[in-house]
């Protein structure tokens, strides 16, 4: 059964006026970067809230901590972030009580993965990155693409800044065209990583203008997770 | 459990099978319906995802919200005396940005039976995680692994149920069974080909030009394991949505061998030092 609409009636038709569109998205801004080293992961995200030109908040963090060895870090539609980290946490509690055990951060990263799928055909509008220790005790980072897409990485970035993040780690952290010796590369080193990561969001907050104000840094260690916050430019 | 019917005892707080089974559980679990069974994904609030999903990216101009899929691939395969070879690139694309060069396009769903990746990466790698499920399913119920052609028939089920929906996937099943080699082209659009020489994606056609012209049943392993690696090579060097580490997998009848994992970069100089010294 179909409805009369404006569109049957053409001479009804008001020129100049349109319906809008539906148009279920927005982009909240912010970037998120994650390095995985031998025994922790690091990642760091800016705490800037923005929709189109204007500033919601200076401070909301974008980091979510699911477990004592797991971060997520999200942006991109806060709504879709606020809605899938839920739902992220409501599901590991349900595991926990079914197993006595908190999810390691492989299976957090497969569960995102099919959580994100679920909506495929109405996909969650985010950039996701998971970083945390495995169950072998090594760092690790997974970054996702919309519908649930998952890459284990060493290192990533993403977000609205991501693009002008990524080169930099791929330089810096895996030495990409840096052609040098084996006994000339940097060892990485919770120190390294955490220097690193505050230093592209330095550049970036420079040339993008939805990173900025700060820049919440989690170091992850089987021993817990030390937090640490950076100011960037607030303009 | 009549009897209990009859006198409602079936209604009591304690005839209920878990606590968990209360109507909140129920609708939070409905959030996440593909978790219980993998098939039921969530409706999105609109008719017609393929038309209304592209008419929200249409709008991306004016919002600067634009959802990008990683996408783009060489993906190649063939049978020959000594099994199946499949070869692959790594280079995974969201529009113009390169999102990954180490992506893994070989999916291994178990020892006798691999799935190539090419389309919608999340599409390719969750459709092949329920396929590796149903084909261990098989083994159980059957007491015998599962054939090519069972396995592929799954695939090309599932993308005909969605067929219309959007869906992005081409991919090559090979295996190994009772019957030999086995290699199926699935995609899609709901089309499931079984042949001895496939390649898919944006850099196929440049891989089709390799293979065909060096292609013969009766290739010896080591010869048949470099063809692949070279037509992969050159769909990297010509197409722009392909590259990264080139994959060459060996399929025979003990199970997968994974043959290299090479970055098509030093491929090129080595590719380039034996033209020179010829």
């Amino acid at each position: 059964m179909s409805f009369l609409s404006i569109d049957h009636f053409s001479d009804y038709k008001v020129h100049g006026a349109q319906r809008p569109d539906f148009s279920p998205y927005e982009s909240n801004g912010g970037s998120i970067v994650a390095i995985a080293g031998d025994d922790f992961a690091v990642i760091a995200a800016d705490t800037r809230l923005s929709s189109g030109y204007s500033i919601h908040s200076r401070t909301q963090t974008k980091l979510f901590q699911l477990s004592p060895l797991t971060v997520l870090g999200s942006t991109g539609c806060w709504c879709d972030t606020l809605s899938l980290t839920s739902l992220m946490r409501v599901r590991m509690q349900m595991y926990e009580h079914t197993h006595l055990r908190t999810m390691t951060t492989d299976a957090v990263a497969q569960m995102l993965s099919i959580t994100m799928y679920n909506r495929r055909f109405f996909p969650y509008y985010v950039s996701n990155i998971l970083a945390g220790i495995d169950k072998n005790g090594k760092g690790v980072v997974f970054s996702y693409d919309p519908i649930g897409h998952c890459e284990n990485a060493k290192c990533r970035a993403g977000g609205t800044a991501g693009p002008l993040l990524q080169p930099v780690l791929d330089n810096q952290i895996q030495l990409k065209n840096m052609n040098l010796d084996e006994k000339d590369k940097p060892i990485l080193t919770k120190e390294r990583a955490v220097s690193v990561a505050s230093d592209t969001f330095i550049s970036a907050a420079e040339r993008d203008i939805y990173t900025g104000d700060f820049v919440e840094i989690k170091i992850i260690t089987k021993d817990g997770i030390e937090s640490m916050t950076i100011n960037l430019r607030k303009d | 459990m009549a009897l209990a019917e009859i006198c409602k005892i079936s209604n009591a707080s304690y005839m209920r099978p878990t606590a968990w089974a209360t109507d909140d559980v129920n609708e939070l679990k409905s959030y996440a319906s593909n978790f219980e069974n993998p098939y039921t994904l969530a409706a999105p609030p609109f008719a017609n995802p393929v038309e209304n999903l592209n008419k929200i990216q249409a709008n991306a101009d004016k919002t600067g919200i634009k959802i990008e899929f990683d996408h783009g691939t060489t993906t190649l395969g063939f049978k020959f005396k000594g099994g199946v070879i499949l070869a692959v690139d790594s280079r995974a694309t969201g529009g113009q940005y390169i999102g990954s060069q180490s992506m893994k396009k070989i999916v291994e769903i178990n020892d006798f039976l691999l799935g190539t990746l090419a389309g919608g990466a999340a599409d390719c790698v969750y459709w092949d995680r329920v396929l590796s499920k149903e084909c261990r399913l098989h083994e159980l119920r059957n007491k015998e692994r599962i054939s090519v052609a069972a396995a592929s028939k799954i695939m090309a089920n599932i993308a005909h149920e969605y067929k219309g929906m959007g869906l992005s996937m081409g991919m090559m099943l090979a295996g190994y069974d009772k019957r030999g080699p086995g290699l199926y082209y699935v995609d899609s659009e709901g089309s499931r080909t079984a042949g001895n020489l496939f390649s898919v994606g944006s850099g196929s056609i440049f891989a089709y030009g390799v293979l065909d012209s060096g292609y013969d049943y009766n290739l010896e392993d080591e010869a048949a394991q470099e063809l692949g690696r070279r037509a992969i090579y050159h769909a990297t060097h010509r197409d722009a949505y392909s590259g990264g580490i080139i994959r060459v997998y060996h399929m025979t009848k003990n199970g997968f061998k994974v043959i290299s994992n090479e970055d098509c970069e030093m491929l090129h100089y080595k590719y380039q030092a034996e033209k020179a010294a010829q």
